[in-house]
């Protein structure tokens, strides 16, 4: 016979292992994990300039550095990462005054963030590309 | 009670027809104890002679074995049982599987007894459509409960958060000889907030109460804490918010909102949680 069942835990229900992802889940944790990564993104910053205190080599070799693709692909990973924060924030302003809760508004406006992050990272790639061509 | 392609869902009872994902790309046993990890069970036979018949994968867990739960297979006989979740186990457990372990008692949304995960969201069994669920329904217990029996979850945790919250009446001042009167426009403030049945739906679709259940109250027995907070009856207010203003009981609340898209009565507790942020907020100021 096996353990009496008063002394043995009753197992919990599977949660995050069977749970479908929604848009509400998906970027409630998008919003985590984008802040995780910004925080990152700014220990790199400051490595920028540190960089830029040292001197021209220095610099050239973060620069260098910066300018490889996978460097690139790091960056425009941050810009969006900083505008779907950035636009999350927004959207967590808004609900604590207590607006935006009905469904339709939840989800519009999800659909909305992730729109803006999009058209904000590639506006301002684009910006930044044409102002390095002037320069 | 609609399947919908819709990007924008307007309604809890609206079913995404083609999920992106169907769960979270994690190990299945992810974050598991080894109590609770699910085995491998038996396929059922098919019902004889049947023409129309559907794949149930189903949650199973008997205490009395010692053995872990276990995910077992039926194939119901649609031409012979009723259109929704819930007359699909009362199939199996009438003509398959006597020992198939569920509650239900109304079998029309009213008292929340067969909340359950269905397709991987919490909803009443009794008001979900066979015709909704996947080719393979998947039907285990609310998640994140300590299973009794099958689909027997133990309630036991969240109706004692919800005897925290001291959900009735209170006042200071003299009862009057009649009713406590109540104006039409403070009646309205109770709407969507007075219909919650305590099925905890909710609850167990909140990624912050998996977490962090122990403390934090979940969105049902916050709902209901507003609902008392918004009665232009009670006098307890203030005794109230100070019971609730707690970094866990209520501000582990980070405004997920998978409460609002899973509640099948249409209420919303996320909004109601806001509003006991905006009152501790306001009283502070």
């Amino acid at each position: 016979m096996s353990q009496p069942p008063a002394k043995r835990v009753r197992p919990l229900s599977p949660n995050i292992q069977i749970y479908r992802p929604q848009l509400t889940s998906v970027l409630s944790i998008a919003n985590r994990i984008t802040g995780i990564f910004l925080s990152a993104c700014a220990v790199f910053l400051v490595f920028w300039l540190v960089a830029a205190a040292r001197g021209p080599q220095a610099y050239a070799r973060f620069d260098a550095l910066i300018g490889s693709w996978p460097g690139q692909l790091v960056l425009l990973a941050a810009t969006f990462a900083f505008f779907l924060h950035l636009c999350g924030g927004i959207r967590h302003l808004v609900w604590d005054t207590v607006r935006g809760f009905e469904l339709r508004q939840i989800y519009a406006s999800g659909w909305l963030l992730i729109a803006a992050s999009v058209v904000l990272t590639l506006a301002s790639w684009v910006a930044s590309l044409v102002i390095a061509g002037q320069g | 009670m609609t399947k919908t392609h819709e990007m924008i869902i307007t309604s809890s009872d609206q079913v995404p027809q083609r999920p992106a994902l169907k769960r979270f790309p994690i190990p299945r046993n992810f974050g598991v104890t080894p109590e609770s990890r699910i085995e491998r069970g038996r396929a059922w036979p098919a019902p004889q002679g049947a023409t129309r018949t559907k794949t149930f994968e189903i949650y199973r867990y008997d205490p009395d074995s010692g053995k872990n739960p276990r995910l077992d297979k039926f194939e119901v006989d649609l031409d012979g049982c009723g259109p929704m979740v819930l007359d699909a186990l009362i199939w199996i457990k009438n003509n398959v599987d006597s020992t198939l372990t569920f509650r239900r008692s109304c079998r029309e949304g009213i008292c929340g007894s067969c909340a359950m995960n269905m397709d991987g969201t919490n909803w009443l069994a009794c008001t979900r459509y066979i015709d909704e669920t996947e080719n393979i329904a998947r039907i285990y217990p609310l998640a994140n409960m300590r299973v009794i029996k099958d689909l027997v979850p133990d309630l036991t945790h969240v109706l004692a958060q919800y005897e925290t919250i001291e959900p009735w009446l209170q006042t200071t001042t003299p009862a009057p000889d009649r009713e406590r009167l109540q104006a039409p426009e403070d009646r309205e403030k109770l709407d969507g907030y007075y219909e919650c049945i305590l099925c905890f739906c909710c609850t167990s679709g909140c990624p912050s109460h998996w977490w962090n259940g122990d403390r934090f109250l979940g969105p049902a027995v916050l709902l209901q804490a507003w609902r008392w907070l918004t009665d232009s009856r009670d006098e307890a207010t203030g005794r109230r918010l100070d019971g609730l203003e707690d970094p866990f009981r209520l501000y582990r609340c980070h405004t997920i909102l998978n409460c609002t898209r899973t509640c099948p009565k249409g209420l919303n507790p996320g909004k109601a949680i806001a509003e006991i942020k905006k009152m501790i907020a306001d009283r502070q100021s």
